[in-house]
């Protein structure tokens, strides 16, 4: 190593939280050490103290959060110790911070150059007319459109992508040397998001400055730091190089987390000819209010298999599951169940027609009801759809919960809120299996969960399809869940069908430019990956400046 | 802006409807009093003659429903009508006392009230919103419990207990300034200020627990914000913070409540009058309802109603152009 003082020095940091009257370890422990230039990347699943830790880098801790325990030092200044005023100093000027949602951290109030120029305004860095000519200038380097523009536009005007890059513009304006990224990337689509890591690598190697990247995606880490530190529910796991890291992980809990994306379901047997299929979406349009939203859908679900339903946000896939479960009429084309037509209102629907057509959500926390425990969760689609009651219901219960694999005497009576989110997802899986259905559709069932437990959910799906010759449709924005559960894929763009076909067909070249662009948006492992494809490609011919030329 | 624009019509024409429906309220409501003018100036011995020819005087023996258009007619035309306190009832009593309108008659009152009104505004808004800020950013801190304690005490006591107690410091004790405040047309400003100054306080303490509690309220519920976090992580001031990033935020609850505070003032303010002996509207009011002079009776209703309209208006669209998303469409 070398022999200068390193920029953050951490050593046996402990953080606590408080929940009701008492103190939970988050962090038991840790060391951290970054040196000038450096960008280490912070992973793990979610609870393992990664923005906790990220926070505590900068001295700061949320509200009912306290470090009990430990040192941190930046650039030999103690922040533990240092008054609120060296703190304030600090911060902003020489330590930046970009956080995950720059929709939400974005203040609605000011507009853009307002909140980018306060910073080195009120630290006395620059002047506010130096200020803003540099903001540009960062806005230029990010390649955010109309760069002399934007800033003077408020944060609802601007996409979540750009905002992002603005945060990171924001971050820079007083060339601080260390930015705390956190997860900046997670709440966005692909091609937004492969534009955004572009954007920020770019610039923190350009000012040299160093970075802890906090994020859940490994691939995104390989492409943005040198080295990786690993931390399982507040201990920290393995740190080393990034390729070291991804080549010879010697933890087990790391080994585990690299083999997520190896899970892949053997490939079926095509359908057979003249089969009916279970669900057909047939010419379908649709509209919110006046506004079209779907144009022309159509496509087939055959029992015991999997489709996929692929495309960004605004694409039309949840719209295509409200149309095919009646919540909102299509205003042409119709929808089949074995080979009859469904009525377009769920309301006019009969009550076997409804039991066939089951949905799981995205949030299992919002999807359950929190005051409702776990057994009258299930129990109220087994006696509203079978007739079940007494007895016979509380052994169909019991049987949903064995094979959603959580043991029935232990999760019968619990409420929701004593679950963790996998667990959700399983009750979320038993509600829907409950009504007995041919079709299931999954909408971003695992897009809330971590990647491990994301896979128990996949794995779980899978077995029940091969048991009860099941038919989803799979609503996804990550191409590598598609690769793990697919037998056919339908990709989404503007509300309508632009490609569909075998799974195997659609990852093989060629595609249509579209989907190519979807699949070489998706970060790969490979730490070379991102500095290939920008070769290959062009900055201006990636992510959504690439959607725009279509 | 054309979107604001269209919002501030129909919110302008919800407004008039509002108030039209107000008047037909009022109107029956003051017609279900018990007795009526005639009765009530002429006593108990009053022949049924008699009665009959003041009500036919003052046009009381017409169906209620051709009374209310007539009144509605006149209120649109800008005359609300001739006092029946004040009427000359020259085929009764044979003198000519002058007439005098409704409008005469309110009219001196009602600049009074709202001279009252202002002058407490400006004492009271930014001292609330001051407090609010200050007990916002030194929460749970002894400022804020005082603040608090103060306010809340203050608003829990009744009005003539607060006029009383600020008498006997102000006035009493410490004579600074006069207890009494017997304004009249003509008086200097200086004067005039002077005089209402002691309701104006009252009227401040009543008000204030109100405002600043709501404003305090709006900016501690959003500094959870991740725009707040982010704020405190640019390393600014935590004034800087709550005044420049919590606050365009809050502005949404803390106007509705002012405007609430605003229209009380107005409204409601008959036992701080009769304290000070201030000519306002409030007393002109209750004198008229105790002797069912109903012109004047309904007029005051109506300008009570359109104050709270028109208040509740100017706060609902202060807040669409405090939201920069209504004000900058994308």
């Amino acid at each position: 190593m070398t022999d200068e003082t390193p920029l953050v020095k951490i050593r046996g940091i402990k953080l606590e939280g408080r929940s009701d009257e008492t103190w939970n370890p988050i962090i038991n422990g840790v060391d951290l050490t970054l040196a000038r230039g450096e960008v280490l990347g912070l992973i793990g699943e979610s609870g393992a103290g990664k923005s906790t830790l990220g926070l505590a880098a900068m001295g700061y801790t949320r509200d009912g959060v306290r470090i009990s325990d430990g040192t941190v030092e930046f650039d030999g200044i103690d922040l533990l110790t240092a008054s609120a005023a060296t703190k304030r100093d600090l911060l902003g000027k020489r330590i930046a911070y970009v956080a995950q949602s720059a929709a939400a951290s974005f203040n609605p109030a000011h507009k853009l150059m307002d909140q980018h120029v306060e910073g080195p305004v009120q630290h006395g860095v620059n002047d506010r007319g130096s200020s803003e000519e540099d903001g540009i200038e960062l806005y230029r380097k990010l390649r955010l459109p109309n760069p002399d523009e934007i800033g003077f536009r408020y944060p609802h005007q601007v996409s979540g992508g750009q905002l992002q890059r603005a945060m990171t513009a924001m971050a820079m304006s007083c060339r601080p040397d260390l930015i705390i990224f956190d997860e900046p990337t997670t709440a966005l689509d692909v091609t937004t998001q492969i534009e955004v890591l572009a954007s920020i690598r770019d610039i923190v190697e350009q000012y040299n400055t160093a970075a802890i990247y906090i994020t859940h995606d490994l691939a995104v880490v390989a492409q943005m730091a040198d080295r990786i530190k690993v931390l399982l529910k507040g201990d920290e796991v393995e740190t080393a190089d990034t390729r070291t890291m991804l080549s010879a992980p010697t933890q087990e809990y790391t080994k585990s987390l690299w083999a997520v994306r190896s899970f892949e379901r053997p490939k079926k047997p095509g359908v057979s000819t003249g089969a009916v299929p279970v669900v057909s979406v047939q010419n379908v349009d649709a509209a919110y209010g006046k506004v079209p939203v779907l144009f022309d859908v159509s496509f087939d679900m055959h029992s015991g298999r999997t489709v996929a339903v692929v495309g960004e946000s605004g694409s039309g896939k949840s719209t295509t599951a409200r149309c095919i479960t009646g919540l909102l009429p299509p205003t042409a084309g119709q929808i089949m169940l074995d080979g009859e037509v469904l009525p377009a209102d769920y309301r006019k629907r009969s009550k076997d027609q409804l039991r066939q057509v089951q949905m799981i959500y995205q949030m299992a926390d919002t999807a359950l009801n929190p005051r409702m425990s776990i057994g009258q969760i299930i129990a109220r689609p087994v006696q509203f759809y079978l007739g079940l009651t007494g007895a016979a219901k509380r052994k169909r219960v019991d049987a949903l919960l064995e094979q959603i694999e959580l043991e029935p005497s232990e999760y019968y009576n619990r409420l929701p809120s004593e679950l963790s989110g996998g667990q959700k997802q399983r009750i979320g899986i038993a509600r829907a299996l409950a009504a007995e259905p041919k079709f299931i559709i999954c909408d971003e069932v695992t897009s809330a969960l971590d990647q491990l437990v994301a896979e128990g959910i996949l794995r779980l799906l899978a077995r029940l399809q091969d048991d009860l010759s099941l038919s989803y449709m799979f609503i996804t924005h990550d191409l590598a869940t598609v690769r793990a559960i697919a037998d056919e894929v339908v990709v989404m763009k503007d509300g309508r069908v632009i490609e569909q076909g075998d799974k195997e067909e659609m990852f093989r070249p060629p595609h249509h430019a579209y989907t190519d662009l979807l699949l070489s948006s998706v970060p790969e492992m490979d730490p070379d990956w991102l500095t290939n494809l920008l070769t290959e490609r062009g900055v201006d011919n990636i992510g959504d400046a690439a959607v725009d030329k279509m | 802006m054309g979107n604001v624009l269209t919002i501030i019509l129909q919110r302008l024409a919800l407004g008039a409807l509002t108030l039209l429906i107000v008047s037909i309220v009022i109107f029956v409501a003051v017609n279900l009093l018990p007795g009526d003018f005639a009765q009530n100036i002429l006593g108990q011995g009053a022949t049924p003659e008699a009665v009959a020819s003041i009500r036919k005087d003052l046009g009381l023996d017409q169906p209620p429903v051709t009374r209310y258009f007539d009144w509605l007619g006149g209120v649109l035309r800008g005359d609300l009508g001739s006092s029946f306190a004040q009427a000359n009832f020259a085929s009764f009593t044979g003198t000519d006392s002058g007439a005098k309108t409704v409008a005469d008659q309110i009219a001196p009152r009602f600049a009074n009230t709202m001279f009252l009104a202002m002058v407490t505004a400006i004492i009271a808004v930014p001292l609330s919103i001051t407090l609010g800020v200050l007990a916002a950013l030194y929460r749970n801190s002894v400022f804020d419990r005082a603040a608090n304690i103060t306010t809340l005490s203050s608003i829990s006591s009744p009005e003539f207990f607060l006029a009383y107690i600020l008498i006997l410091f102000l006035a009493v004790l410490n004579p600074i300034l006069p207890s009494l405040s017997n304004i009249y047309d003509g008086m200097a400003f200086s004067e005039r200020l002077q005089k209402s100054l002691l309701p104006a306080l009252t009227l401040t303490l009543v008000v204030t627990a109100h405002m600043m509690r709501m404003t305090r309220a709006a900016i501690i519920n959003l500094l959870a914000s991740p725009y707040i976090e982010m704020a405190r992580l640019k390393g600014l001031s935590p004034m800087r913070v709550i005044v420049k990033h919590a606050l365009p935020n809050a502005l949404a609850p803390i106007i509705n409540v002012i405007a609430l505070n605003l229209a009380y003032l107005i409204t409601g303010v008959v036992v701080v009058e009769v304290v000070f002996v201030y000519p306002g509207i409030g007393q002109l009011f209750v004198d008229s309802v105790k002797i069912r002079d109903i012109p004047v009776v309904q007029a005051c209703c109506l300008i009570f109603a359109a104050a709270y309209i028109l208040l509740n208006l100017t706060a609902d669209i202060m807040s669409i152009l405090s939201n920069p998303r209504l004000r900058h469409p994308k």
